[in-house]
């Protein structure tokens, strides 16, 4: 469904991705793994045009989104889940819920979709009026998921789910990932450090280091291998 | 507004006031006949509105040939560039119009209201308060509950997000950048109603006032700004007037905005309503 070919980003004359090439194949959760600065988020953000290439092609759903504008590449139902959250601080989680639908016209898939976010996440139903600012880690994590599912999408990019929240809920989120790309087929690229958790809930995995695929393979195999377990999983 | 969206100050924004009155001066000279049979209601609003689209069209000009292209710069190169169309407009105006003063047509009837108690006030003070609160209201009706609106306030606080949430934030700053105009335009003629005359450098101290309005009300918040402009009103005709008394030229009222800038940017810099951006991390 997406497919990268040696895909090259530089930031002025550092470059941050040498030649990436990777594929996500539909209705699958693959995930990309590796250290700080491994060019994990450039990725994502790549795909999601917030970054310029210099080389190489992104393909996504048959059709060529190298270097489009953002806005057209998530009109294609395709929505990054950025680092860090991003929520509208200021906005309340209602108005952050309806930023998500900005390009999304049919009023009964919203108002269906915004009740299948809220049952997913009851706290964000409990906060609807607050803003999301005043919300904790945890729930402005499930915020920022719920705010993509509401981009309609049939590619969910998600970058370190798990960052800066509380262990208890970072399983839960798992969890809900998990059931969003059973319930709604949705096919999903997960970025994270923690690479234990990522491996469990994916099929397929890419391990980055400085801007290239170093190993690939199913997250089982990816998980026995004692290289990785050296350099990543802690073991 | 506009500095809420862009996060700098639009200098020339005093200026696109004066093309609003100025705008005010020509199409009352050009419709003239026409507007003659009409009640003067009628004719002040198709002024008014036409003079607000003229504003809001060079507005998106002004931003799409001057900003667009410093989007990705530091922040103070935009600034400079701001002053620079300010002193472009301000000159070019002087070139056009004339550097004299120029009577700005009468477009409310002069009449004096005596209300019990004897509070005297002209027709064209009654008429204005009512367009600025009209206005203001419209203005808080498209930021809070348009679709646009919400695109607004949302890529004021994170372009980024707003950009993947599907928003084309260029076409949302052409709008923020017109509807902005617009209402200096509006501001321009409903000032020159007031004191009828207009020459090209009339912007100036408006638009600064404008701006000291906003940060004392707290950025980016239309009541705020709204408030910030009338504490500063209120007190600069109550300086005029007691400073007479105490022997100071009253002259002295055109300064009290800057104290009051100074002063709010020392005690309180996020200004009267405003909210302290913060963000749990």
């Amino acid at each position: 469904m997406l497919e990268l070919s040696d895909v090259t980003v530089a930031y002025g004359s550092i470059a941050a991705l040498h030649g990436i090439s990777l594929r996500v194949p539909e209705g699958k959760i693959v995930t990309l793994i590796g250290a700080n600065g491994a060019g994990k988020s450039t990725t994502l953000r790549t795909i999601s045009g917030l970054v310029k290439t210099r080389g190489g092609s992104i393909r996504y759903d048959g059709a060529d989104i190298t270097n489009r504008a953002p806005h057209a590449i998530v009109g294609r139902g395709l929505c990054h889940v950025p680092e860090g959250r991003m929520v509208f601080a200021n906005l309340t989680v209602q108005e952050n819920l309806r930023m998500g639908a900005y390009l999304q016209r049919d009023k009964a898939w919203i108002s269906s979709q915004t009740e299948y976010v809220f049952n997913m996440f009851p706290r964000l139903r409990e906060r609807e009026k607050q803003a999301a600012g005043t919300l904790s880690g945890g729930e402005q994590q499930m915020l920022a998921i719920g705010r993509a599912l509401l981009g309609r999408p049939k590619f969910l990019m998600l970058d370190e789910p798990s960052l800066g929240i509380a262990p208890l809920l970072v399983k839960a989120i798992f969890e809900k990932i998990v059931e969003i790309n059973r319930d709604q087929g949705l096919t999903i690229l997960l970025v994270e450090q923690n690479a234990n958790l990522a491996l469990d809930v994916s099929s397929y995995g890419y391990v980055l280091e400085t801007g290239k695929v170093l190993l690939e393979g199913p997250s089982a195999e990816l998980k026995a291998n004692p290289e990785v377990q050296a350099a990543y999983l802690g073991a | 507004m506009v500095y809420g969206v862009l996060r700098f100050i639009n200098f020339a924004h005093g200026d696109v006031f004066m093309l609003g009155a100025f705008s005010g001066v020509y199409l009352n000279k050009w419709l003239g006949p026409a507007l003659a049979g009409l009640p003067w209601g009628v004719s002040l609003l198709i002024i008014l509105v036409l003079s607000m689209a003229i504003c809001a069209a060079l507005g998106i000009v002004i931003e799409f040939l001057a900003y667009r292209p410093l989007r990705s710069r530091p922040r103070l190169n935009v600034l400079i560039t701001a002053i620079g169309v300010s002193l472009l407009i301000e000159y070019s105006g002087q070139l056009i119009f004339g550097a004299t003063q120029q009577p700005f047509p009468q477009l409310i009837p002069a009449e004096n209201l005596t209300f019990t108690g004897g509070l005297a006030v002209t027709k064209t003070q009654v008429i204005v308060l009512v367009t600025v609160v009209a206005l203001l209201i419209g203005l808080r009706f498209v930021v809070m509950k348009s679709r646009l609106g919400l695109a607004m306030r949302a890529l004021s606080l994170n372009p980024t997000a707003s950009a993947l949430m599907g928003v084309n934030n260029s076409v949302v700053i052409s709008f923020t950048f017109g509807l902005g105009s617009a209402l200096a335009a509006a501001g321009g003629i409903l000032y020159a109603s007031l004191y009828p005359s207009v020459e090209p450098f009339m912007g100036i101290l408006p638009g600064l006032k404008a701006f000291i309005a906003a940060v004392l009300g707290g950025i980016g918040n239309i009541p705020g700004a709204a408030l910030g402009a009338l504490i500063i009103g209120i007190t600069e005709t109550l300086v005029g007037g007691y400073s007479q008394a105490v022997g100071l030229p009253s002259g002295y009222k055109e300064g009290v905005a800057f104290v009051i800038l100074i002063l709010m940017l020392l005690f309180k810099p996020s200004g009267l309503l405003g909210k302290i951006e913060r963000e749990k991390v």
